[in-house]
């Protein structure tokens, strides 16, 4: 079978797996975790509401990149655990394929939803609605480029029990620049101003995360099958 | 097709700087059943996971010899089953065949290893047993030369194990390696034992 | 030279004199660096006597990012290989590195505090520096939860080389960052300009930090290599008995 069709395979494989173990919870924790700021400013005035527009999409992107450290949790750590990791690098197709194809189904299933449901929370925290398209496409680059970002940190401690908060850690410092650029391009799409250059420089991190962050991932798991 | 051969010369394996097993050196071909017996501890599954190209030899070489490439030549069955409890039996068939590249006939796999008629069920609602009979049918699924199994036993009832010395006699014979790490006898009778210590 | 100190025996020949002469060296240099730069070197035009913080604040910030290099090159030839030497090396360089950021940090937050009045200013170099920081804790607790050393040490070897790989983008996000903003901040994103007056002492204190990440580094280094020794002897025991 050619590579693209090992490629496709587990692919196909790993999103039935998020599908079937419940892709909503991360889809409830994204919504859950946007609504607390609102919950805790309380706003109550159209003043009030007009301050927290001045901060919502940013808002969106925070719990946008804890949905992501959330998930990226069981991403190789159950592979490891019940032994399909070995069955994985005995493929005529590389680790390194593998491991992108795993991440492409976990944006496709995790990652594409939550960028959708972005559109009606951005709504919620008051962002005009022409700016909506540009909010939740930026969202689906950014979640992209989490994932790809976060691929290393899930590979390193795949092996440690409990390891969440251990890959929170070890994903936070690669999530910087996505973050950056993409709560910036969220803010200037609200505030109407041109958000191109932001977008832009937020693909390029989001392909430079899917290129390098499934050899690094590969090369950590390689370890882990010692 | 060449027949594959593999050469083991003074191998040493450590793990956590502790020397597992005395240099081991031997020899074997296809069409050989090799038993590996030994104590808990004596390195019986850090030697199948060396084979395999997984785990580095402290010293030593392991040389396979008649194929391309050891990884695509070699089928592994440990401990762990590689199963999606949420997915079915046909599903992992499925993805067997295209992962290891099979062209096994899968429903006569499952079917061999008695699971045709729960092949919809995901797998979650198996026993022990009946999980490790859908493992065994990955080696009819995606027929490699090499079979290296690791107390491929444990878990099966008396029937399974009939049919799991059956699949490794049917593979022997038409020119397959099996090195099985075993506590108790597999049933056929073995071409070489190591006995490490 | 690098292949000499391959072996453990050998480096610690090399290291039962060279940290001793290092900590010596590191104890003059900063023996004449702090009080050139906290009492003899001249206070800056604008920001007054505040600025001699850059004499603790800036050499931390450039050995922060040395040592992280220095980590990042022993991660690699252990990862390509296997020395043993090189991971007990990227071991211990790591606390040497977080201490070394973590003191970066605390300077810049009190600079900031003596500047602006404020605790904490989130300017691009010290934004960085917080990112460097956490990518430090990330492979100390990473290393620290593998219970396998060998593999700890290759595992955590992969996130650091990501990590190099991370800095630069790091740092240019930041920088990207913080001049968006311009019209609306107060901080400039390049520090005072350096008077050769003030060179000089700086220098010295940035030597002095790396004589004394040598001295650290080789002492981090022994104790490894002695208590995996004593593991070793342990284990043996163990098993004869």
């Amino acid at each position: 079978m050619s590579l693209l069709g090992i490629m496709g395979a587990q692919f196909r494989r790993d999103l039935a797996l998020v599908w079937k173990s419940g892709a909503a919870a991360p889809l409830g924790f994204f919504l859950g975790a946007a609504a607390l700021t609102p919950l805790a400013v309380r706003p109550t005035t159209f003043d009030e509401l007009d301050q927290l527009a001045q901060i919502g999409p940013q808002l969106l992107w925070i719990a946008a990149a804890l949905a992501a450290l959330l998930v990226l949790e069981r991403l190789f750590q159950a592979d490891l655990e019940d032994g399909s990791l070995d069955q994985m690098t005995l493929s005529a197709a590389p680790l390194e394929a593998l491991v992108a194809a795993k991440a492409a189904a976990l944006w496709v299933g995790v990652g594409l939803p939550i960028a959708l449901a972005g559109a009606p929370a951005a709504l919620a925290l008051q962002a005009p609605p022409a700016a909506i398209p540009a909010i939740a496409t930026g969202l689906a680059v950014g979640m992209a480029a989490f994932i790809g970002a976060g691929l290393v940190g899930a590979a390193a401690a795949a092996s440690v029990k409990r390891g969440g908060v251990l890959i929170a850690l070890l994903a936070l410092p690669f999530f910087a620049p996505p973050f950056i650029f993409g709560a910036a391009a969220a803010r200037a799409a609200v505030l109407g101003d041109p958000f191109g250059e932001a977008f832009a420089l937020l693909c390029g991190i989001a392909l430079a995360a899917a290129a390098i962050g499934p050899v690094a991932a590969a090369a950590a798991l390689r370890l882990q099958a010692e | 097709m060449a027949r594959v051969r593999l050469s083991v010369e003074g191998l040493i394996l450590a793990r956590g700087g502790r020397r597992l097993f005395d240099p081991l050196t031997f020899a074997t071909t296809g069409g050989a059943y090799v038993e590996v017996r030994g104590p808990n501890g004596a390195g019986k599954t850090s030697l199948l996971r060396a084979i395999a190209g997984w785990m580095r030899p402290f010293d030593g070489t392991i040389r396979f010899e008649g194929v391309e490439e050891p990884a695509l030549a070699i089928a592994y069955l440990g401990h762990r089953d590689g199963l999606k409890p949420l997915l079915s039996a046909d599903a992992h068939a499925r993805h067997w065949r295209a992962l290891l590249g099979g062209d096994g006939d899968s429903a006569e796999a499952l079917d061999r290893v008695g699971l045709s008629a729960v092949a919809d069920l995901p797998v979650r609602a198996f026993s022990q047993g009946q999980q490790r009979r859908l493992a065994l049918s990955r080696l009819l699924i995606a027929p490699r030369p090499v079979w290296l199994l690791d107390e491929p036993a444990a878990a099966l009832d008396s029937a399974g194990k009939r049919l799991l010395a059956e699949i490794v006699s049917d593979h022997v014979k038409h020119g397959g390696l099996v090195i099985a790490a075993a506590h108790e006898p597999l049933g056929p009778a073995p071409d070489q034992i190591l006995a490490l210590a | 030279m690098i292949t000499a100190l391959a072996n453990p025996h050998r480096f610690l020949a090399f290291a039962r004199w060279a940290m001793p002469a290092a900590t010596v060296a590191a104890v003059l240099l900063f023996a004449i660096g702090l009080p050139w730069g906290l009492f003899y070197a001249p206070a800056e035009r604008l920001q007054g006597e505040s600025v001699r913080i850059i004499y603790i604040h800036v050499p931390a910030a450039w050995w922060a990012l040395g040592v992280y290099v220095f980590m990042a090159g022993a991660c690699f030839v252990g990862f390509v290989w296997r020395h043993a030497i090189a991971d007990v090396a990227a071991k211990a360089a790591a606390p040497i590195g977080a201490v070394y950021a973590g003191l970066c940090l605390a300077t810049g937050s009190l600079w900031a505090e003596a500047t602006w009045e404020r605790w904490w200013v989130w300017d691009a170099r010290l934004t960085s520096m917080l990112i460097l920081f956490l990518t430090y804790l990330g492979y100390l607790a990473l290393h620290a939860a593998i219970e396998d050393e060998e593999r700890a040490a290759r595992i955590a070897g992969v996130f650091c080389m990501a990590g190099l790989i991370n800095v630069p983008i790091v740092h240019f996000s930041v920088d990207w960052w913080t001049t968006q903003h311009q019209g609306a901040s107060v901080f400039r994103a390049d520090g005072p300009s350096i008077d050769p007056s003030m060179l000089w002492p700086l220098l010295v204190m940035a030597l002095a930090y790396a004589a004394a990440f040598a001295a650290l580094l080789m002492a981090n280094m022994q104790a490894e290599i002695h208590r995996r020794r004593v593991e070793a002897a342990a284990a043996r025991r163990l098993r004869a008995a």
